[in-house]
């Protein structure tokens, strides 16, 4: 039993103890409900910090590791396996920190069986540290494929009018890729004769160098992993059930989706293809490159056409996320560490954009920008909060979003893998076009008359509650765009370990 | 001929225990009241129990007997357990179908007991005499259990369907040995297996144990010989298809693999090769066909002759001396994640189930989830479960089994299974969608011992994906003396 105190285990199951309780509570009692819901990602929370404060920044290695054998008869060699290094650290914060948050936000937003979608929202934070900390493939993968069951169901039962449309699509779309790394992960089981990663990486090359794993079935093996998280990121031309997901979802499910879920894509691109297929990784890096460089530019130019916030917003994520994939293969120090720590300020920017969308479709039951108009001088709060949120998404200096994808242009342009500076340059065009529909959608919403919203409905301006939602991301906009090297220093050295392994 | 020893009988014992006690049961039901049948249900029930109990302490126990006809092992004693166990939850699902359906007679429970005996027996049986005895005594009952709603139409077509259909599969058995006796001389496994590797193997042989795979591919609903399935699984009465789809497809795996297995080894070069197609065209088409039904008992049927194409690859590699054992161990696993599964899912049809077939498409499975959400969440685990998604045994046993074949060189089946898997993903979740996110107003039958057998094979489904440990060592040691 002693494995049930580890930090990460208790990181990643507590949640679990306030899905036990909320079980056992009518489920008329939905504001004790909320706050069971609250008090436990709080302490979620609190966990995750504490583990903060265990980890050593500089220890490039896995850490806090708890390693039981779990299932190791019949050739069977199956670890619990959890740890957590620099790769993972800040994404397992960003998921602790976001849950409570959407949990805030849905206090009054969801007022139907609040019982059922509070255990569902507990469960996906099961699923979601335990995608980010497992160490052993097949824990990895029971995660991974959990974290589907409940984002199902919040989409389908909470979700819009075409919610059963667009659950059934994000399990289809997302199942079609993880079936496919699965037989990768038997394959790579099987030869190596573990599950567990460091075991793993210890025996794959010499299965390399001695042609026991062939350098085409290698790059099968890439490939079949790369599409179960090219699916999740989602990359150009495998992202169609995004705006679907994100349209229909309710507010805190938008925001978990974006903010944490699609992290899970590019996370296992840099946990596993990375790690275990190196020389495929080299030889993949332009056409990933390219894939990443047509989404950027894709992503934004769709955006720009959307008559529905939340789906112009749901597009800007498969912008967003090209510049992650951009600068992961860019496979250099600045590119890599600038995709993981973009992989956070989308969290943050995008997370803070839903969240404020899903405010104010709490009062208009709309999201097309044609009616809006003229919100600004109604909404001062509103308004001040958004601009922060849209600049921060745009790149806007001195704001989160542009240290990241400056870094990772900068990786990009200088990069060896890709070959060629000309990705980079074509993406530094999507910044602009990233200003282009941001500001676009902010004028239409906030500035000119008012719209036909604007004057049919008494709109209210942010109340307390709304405000402590929002107030903690904006935060950590301005903390990272002002001072990220604390950032940059978790990351760092395990991304050195990383590239070292793989050139 | 020798006269068999006192102590051959104790690898038959289990069997002797239950044919004594159904036909005494016979005796006994005649003075059973007839609106109290569900005595001789109960009085089954304890005699499968005792069984099982005697069948557990056999664990670890080997033997042969009767000059090599019948065999007690540790891969006899494994499906022994499963289908006792498959037995008493047949009964379980039966005890208040039967009253409700206005089908209550003493007959059900004995006819039940006596196709247990032949599906055990199928599992003990050492030669193809015995193999085809058990196979007869395993479906006589449930040709006649399956028109048992008679003079229900669809009943009795079931069970004239099934009855034809599986008279000519058993035929193709029959001649199938015959064939394997005129190639070799021998009907014992062991005897086919010295004769076949001396290198009298032939054509005679090859197309003899075919046919065997003919009529076995009929009894375990295997693409192309699957047509009878969807109209016998839906015309039957419902308790009558949860035990028929587990208990028969068990015995006939069992049987499956202990013949090609032991007796074949020699003809695995043609035969994989058979089996590979078998495997996925069942997969295949089972998944596909699936999709556009919109009965439940109809749809579970294609989803039964698909998971009988997953359980088909445990057998494709089974020429490979290095993964057999794993394969046959990953198929037996998959059996027992295949029957508790099953059996909750038709524990949740038949409780929604109203006489004359009603309750019984898929869209009556509408507002589940608001009146019932225990039911509902027990149904989504058997869903996720038959997907093969975590957390439930499905998932471990697909697991296992795609290990298997991969291990084996055959990565392009496990392919197909998993694309497959993908394609039933969207059939079972219909049931979800419709459960959770439709409204409806389904009314349960409520009864006790429905309720405890969705919440047992529920929770195992659960558990057990957990601690999967123990039982993969059971599967594992099951198989561990087979050759």
């Amino acid at each position: 039993m002693e494995f049930l105190l580890q930090p990460l285990t208790l990181l990643t199951f507590f949640p679990l103890v306030g899905v036990l309780v909320i079980l056992f509570m009518k489920s008329e009692a939905k504001n004790a409900i909320r706050w069971v819901a609250m008090v436990t990602t709080l302490v979620t929370f609190g966990i995750s910090l504490w583990v903060l404060g265990l980890f050593t920044a500089s220890n490039p290695d896995l850490q806090l590791e708890a390693r039981y054998p779990w299932i190791q008869v019949a050739g069977w060699n199956i670890y619990y396996y959890l740890a957590v290094d620099g790769l993972s650290i800040l994404l397992v914060l960003l998921t602790a920190f976001l849950t409570p948050i959407s949990i805030l936000s849905t206090w009054t937003a969801v007022e139907d069986r609040v019982k059922d979608f509070m255990i569902f929202f507990l469960l996906l934070e099961v699923g979601m540290m335990g995608v980010f900390l497992a160490q052993d493939l097949f824990m990895f993968y029971i995660f991974w494929e959990f974290t589907l069951v409940p984002m199902y169901f919040l989409i389908g039962l909470w979700g819009g009018p075409r919610r059963i449309y667009a659950a059934v699509k994000f399990f289809l779309y997302t199942m079609a890729g993880s079936i496919l790394m699965l037989v990768a992960i038997l394959f790579i089981g099987i030869k190596t004769g573990t599950f567990n990663m460091p075991e793993m990486l210890a025996a794959l090359p010499g299965l390399y160098s001695s042609g026991a794993i062939a350098p085409n079935v290698q790059m099968l093996l890439f490939i079949a992993f790369a599409a179960a998280f090219a699916i999740k990121v989602p990359m150009w031309p495998l992202h169609s059930w995004l705006p679907d997901a994100h349209v229909e979802a309710p507010t805190a499910g938008s925001v978990i989706l974006a903010g944490v879920l699609l992290k899970m894509g590019t996370y296992g691109f840099l946990r596993f293809n990375l790690q275990l297929f190196p020389q495929a990784t080299l030889q993949a890096a332009p056409w990933i490159a390219l894939l990443a460089t047509i989404g950027i530019i894709y992503g934004a130019a769709v955006s720009y056409a959307q008559a529905d916030v939340k789906k112009l917003v749901a597009y800007s994520s498969v912008s967003h996320l090209g510049f992650v994939m951009l600068g992961m293969f860019a496979l250099n120090a600045q590119g890599v560490s600038g995709a993981i720590l973009q992989m956070i300020n989308h969290g943050l920017s995008t997370g803070a954009l839903f969240l404020l969308i899903g405010m104010v479709y709490e009062q208009t039951h709309t999201r097309e920008l044609k009616v809006y108009g003229g919100l600004w001088k109604v909404m001062p709060i509103f308004g001040t909060v958004m601009l922060i949120s849209s600049l921060s998404s745009m790149g806007l200096p001195g704001l989160n979003g542009f240290i990241g994808e400056f870094t990772i242009l900068l990786g990009a342009f200088g990069s060896d893998a890709i070959g060629s500076p000309w990705f980079a340059g074509i993406s530094a065009i999507g910044v602009i076009m990233a200003a282009v529909y941001i500001l676009y959608m902010f004028q239409k919403m906030f500035l000119g008359p008012a719209g036909e919203v604007t004057q049919h409905h008494e709109l209210k301006d942010l109340n307390w509650r709304e405000i402590a939602t929002v107030a903690p991301l904006i935060l950590f906009m301005f903390w990272i765009g002002l001072y990220p090297a604390p950032f940059f220093n978790l990351i760092a050295p395990a991304v050195e370990k990383l590239l070292l392994a793989l050139h | 001929m020798t006269q068999p020893e006192y102590t051959e009988y104790y690898t038959i014992l289990p069997l002797i225990i239950l044919v004594i006690w159904a036909c005494l049961l016979l005796l006994v039901d005649l003075f059973i009241p007839k609106d109290r049948k569900g005595i001789t249900g109960f009085l089954a029930a304890m005699g499968l129990a005792l069984t099982l109990g005697y069948s557990i302490s056999q664990i670890g126990r080997e033997g042969t007997g009767f000059n090599g006809m019948v065999v007690l092992d540790g891969f006899s004693t494994f499906i022994n357990i499963l289908i006792l166990i498959s037995g008493l939850l047949g009964i379980s699902l039966a005890y208040g179908y039967v009253k409700r359906m206005g089908i209550e007679r003493g007959e059900y429970y004995t006819l039940l007991l006596f196709s247990v005996t032949g599906m055990m027996l199928m599992a003990q049986a050492a030669d193809l005499i015995i193999v085809f005895l058990a196979l007869e005594l395993l479906s006589i009952p449930l040709y006649v259990l399956a028109a048992f709603a008679r003079p229900n139409l669809q009943s009795e077509e079931a069970g004239v369907k099934y009855f034809l259909l599986g008279a000519f599969a058993t035929g193709f058995v029959v001649y199938g040995t015959a064939l394997v006796f005129g190639a070799t001389g021998q009907t014992s496994f062991s005897g086919i297996f010295s004769a076949a590797s001396g290198g009298t193997s032939g054509l005679l042989l090859t197309i003899g144990a075919a046919l065997i795979l003919v009529g076995f591919g009929f009894k375990v609903a295997a693409v192309p010989f699957h047509m009878w399935t969807p109209d016998v699984y839906q015309g039957s009465p419902t308790a009558v298809t949860a035990f028929m789809s587990s208990g028969a497809k068990i015995a006939g795996f069992a049987a499956l693999l202990r013949v090609f297995a032991t007796a074949f080894p020699a003809l695995s070069a043609d035969l994989t090769n058979i089996l590979w197609v078998l495997a996925a065209l069942t997969m295949i088409v089972g998944n596909l066909t699936a999709i556009s039904q919109t009965n439940i008992k109809r749809m579970l049927a294609y989803s039964s002759i698909a998971h009988a194409g997953y359980i088909l690859m445990a057998f494709v590699p089974y020429g490979n001396k290095d993964v057999t054992s794993i394969s046959i161990a990953a198929g037996l696993f998959y059996l027992v994640t295949y029957v508790l599964t099953n059996f909750g899912t038709w524990a949740v049809v038949i409780a929604l189930e109203k006489a004359e077939g009603r309750g019984l498409e898929i869209a009556d499975y509408a507002g589940i989830a608001k009146k019932y959400p225990a039911l509902a969440a027990a149904m989504t685990v058997f869903m996720l479960s038959f997907i093969g998604f975590p957390p439930t045994l499905g998932m471990v046993g697909k697991f296992y089994l795609f290990r298997a074949v991969i291990a084996g060189g055959y990565s392009g089946l496990a392919i197909i299974g998993v694309v497959t898997s993908l394609v039933s993903a969207y059939y079972y979740l219909r049931v979800v969608v419709n459960m959770y996110m439709r409204e409806g107003d389904p009314v349960l039958e409520q009864e006790s011992w429905l309720g405890l057998t969705t919440a047992f094979t529920a929770i195992l489904t659960v558990a057990l994906s957990f601690v999967p440990q123990w039982l993969f060592l059971l599967a594992s040691t099951a198989v561990f003396r087979l050759f």
